[in-house]
């Protein structure tokens, strides 16, 4: 019903502004910026993504299966994905919370612990690598506390998890807090009145609100975890027997021998791979988006 | 009616700004590529500037390296460029690039403009002959198989030994816990692999299964594996990880010399002794017009001058005089096999390190 009347609402206001057809009057330089854009994505992201499939296909497929059934291969794509995935579930917990708290609450500082979120865009992963496994090694601040507690983060999984983690963070943080931000407060405090208890509300209210931007945070974390090299060569140790190789380290490890179809088979997978995660979130959240606009 | 006609003309600006960005940008990537004799890019070292108004010429080399040579082409770029000021009256500018070994020869191959490679073993040499851009026959183009310097292998143990280190058999010890990088991505770790290989061979007479079970031993005690061998000793010396790090000669001798009380050298009774070999990447240096200049470079490594800053560095002279002058830097009583007692990089290679070679073999069982 709604989405009928929304229909119609649009229609009208794009009558109103002289849209529909005149799109080309009213945004100007269509074909200029419509030409730059093709160009662009054509040079730097489809045809780079065609050669790397193209190179693959050129391969004999006994050669690209025995490539990738290979134990440390195999390993090292499930090591690659499962760590990428906790660290966004992680990331998904602490990011909202974090953008809860840059949002919602006014305290000094806070322009600055907004900038901080963003810090690991900008530091060049190695050095995020090599100082992640400084502090978490035994020897390390956290490392030593944490092996009180029988842990071992750098040079194990939990190591390559907290790489991860890091690396992942502003990409909730900054996908959650818009949506936050446009929230109005006006839903929980009607909510509350209408007698909910704090988490009904929340669980209800706000978070329904919040899970399209909280899943694209998720996949993109996610994604880049898959395909993050830098910052968790340095702390996962790269052993082959005990694991804690990940999917570009077999990569990397392939290119510096030439060893190209290797490199692009394992690649090919990488892509694949990322390529349906982010297409089933999109899925989802287009699901979720008619289910929503037909309630 | 004024603000939208600004608002037109102001994106209208936005989007000219942006395509004459992206055509400076491509301009300017097309523009600076082919350049390499004109000077401009990075250089570290070795320029003897000024002296350009003399009306001589000036070269400009690129010396595409391993990762621990950093300084020691720091320092012999200098008194080269120097040297060869002094000699023709013609100026070189040397651009330094370091990294590990076989990626280093994968970026010439993929069209990286070297005049010269100095890398750490023969066969990433040979990867780039493969692609056409070396002629065959470099390895005897210059004295000692192309190799002004060696080095070894050693053991690099925390100060005052306290795990008693002395061979390769106490790093099979299970209270001790080695660090060596990944021979699968290092070429550091591949010459420290066959090291403890022959010292196997010997101490088991040629016995196969007792070597492999040694060697798997040995490498069940690897606690990190880095991928290269400056990652390695960042592990073992800042992050504090193993009790032994098997490391290059000179990487060892430089760590030492940082920090004296905190680390020892141990010989091992039985090493290999690693010969980083120099070609010229004749491909790139006929194009650039530097092909002599490319040679004097190399062929000063083994002048006298050269040979003193290769000990300086911790690297050993070729220069069997100038080797016993550091006489007391090197252990010269170790035991030293070559890669010829393996037939070769090409042969060492395939069955050593290639998938499911030997190197698999003793580490995934």
């Amino acid at each position: 019903m709604k989405s009928i009347s929304d229909n119609r609402q649009m229609e009208e206001m794009r009558e109103k502004s002289g849209r529909g057809r005149g799109n080309k009057r009213l945004i100007p330089g269509f074909g200029l910026t419509m030409g730059i854009t093709l160009a662009m994505l054509s040079i730097l992201i489809l045809i780079p993504l065609a050669s790397v499939l193209i190179y693959a296909f050129r391969m004999p497929p006994a050669e690209f299966i025995e490539i990738l059934t290979s134990e440390s291969v195999r390993w090292a794509l499930f090591v690659s994905v499962s760590t990428s995935f906790v660290a966004a579930l992680i990331n998904v917990v602490f990011g909202l919370i974090l953008a809860w708290v840059l949002v919602r609450y006014e305290f000094p500082g806070k322009r600055i612990l907004d900038g901080l979120v963003e810090l690991p865009f900008a530091i060049p992963t190695a050095v995020a690598g090599i100082t992640l496994s400084r502090l978490y090694s035994d020897q390390g601040l956290f490392g030593r506390a944490l092996g009180h507690l029988g842990l071992r983060v750098s040079y194990t999984h939990l190591g390559i998890i907290v790489a991860l983690t890091f690396i992942g963070i502003p990409f909730v943080v900054r996908t959650v807090q818009p949506v936050l931000e446009q929230l109005d407060p006006f839903f929980e405090e009607a909510s509350s009145m209408l007698g909910a208890a704090p988490h009904t509300t929340f669980l209800r209210v706000v978070l329904p609100e919040l899970t399209p931007a909280l899943l694209t945070g998720f996949g993109l974390a996610f994604a880049r975890g898959i395909g993050e090299y830098g910052s968790v060569i340095y702390i996962s140790g790269n052993s082959a027997r005990d694991h804690t190789q990940v999917a570009s380290y077999v990569i990397m490890q392939r290119l510096n021998y030439m060893d190209y179809s290797g490199a692009t088979a394992v690649a090919l997978v990488m892509l694949v791979l990322s390529f349906l995660l982010l297409f089933s979130l999109n899925l989802i959240q287009l699901k979720q988006h008619r289910r929503t606009g037909d309630a | 009616m004024k603000r939208t006609a600004m608002n037109h003309s102001s994106r209208r600006m936005a989007a000219l700004g942006m395509a004459a960005a992206l055509l400076v940008g491509l301009t300017a990537c097309g523009g600076t590529a082919p350049t390499s004799t004109g000077g401009a890019g990075s250089t570290q070292a070795g320029t003897a500037g000024s002296a350009e108004a003399a009306g001589e010429q000036s070269y400009h080399l690129t010396n595409v390296s391993y990762d621990p040579t950093r300084e020691l082409y720091a320092a012999y770029n200098e008194a080269f460029a120097a040297h060869y000021l002094a000699e023709t009256g013609n100026t070189v500018e040397i651009t330094q690039s370091h990294g590990g070994s076989g990626g280093q020869a994968r970026s010439v191959v993929e069209g990286a403009d070297a005049d010269v490679v100095t890398l750490a073993l023969a066969h990433d040499i040979t990867l780039v002959e493969e692609a056409g851009l070396i002629q065959p026959g470099w390895l005897s183009e210059f004295e000692r198989d192309s190799s002004p310097y060696t080095s070894t292998i050693v053991f690099l143990v925390r100060g005052g030994n306290p795990k008693n280190i002395h061979d390769w058999d106490d790093l099979t010890r299970d209270d001790v816990d080695v660090i060596h990088p990944d021979p699968k991505s290092s070429g550091a770790a591949m010459w420290n692999f066959l090291a403890a290989y022959h010292y196997a061979d010997e101490k088991f007479a040629g016995d196969d299964a007792k070597i492999k079970e040694f060697l798997t031993k040995l490498y069940s005690r690897v606690l990190v594996m880095d991928s290269g061998a400056r990652g390695a000793t960042t592990t073992f010396v800042e992050n504090g990880q193993g009790d032994v790090l098997v490391s290059w000669e000179n990487e060892a001798i430089a760590t030492v010399a940082s920090y004296p009380d905190q680390y020892e050298i141990v010989s091992p009774s039985i090493s290999i002794l690693a010969q980083p070999s120099v070609a010229i990447v004749d491909g790139n240096a006929d194009k650039n017009g530097t092909q002599q200049v490319a040679h004097d470079y190399l062929a000063y490594l083994y002048s006298e001058e050269g040979q003193q800053i290769i000990g300086q560095y911790g690297y050993r002279p070729s220069d069997d005089k100038v080797l016993a002058q550091y006489a007391d830097k090197f252990d010269l009583n170790m035991k030293l096999c070559n890669i010829n007692d393996f037939g070769g990089w090409d042969e060492a290679y395939k069955v050593y390190f290639s998938d499911g070679g030997v190197f698999d073999e003793i580490y995934l069982r």
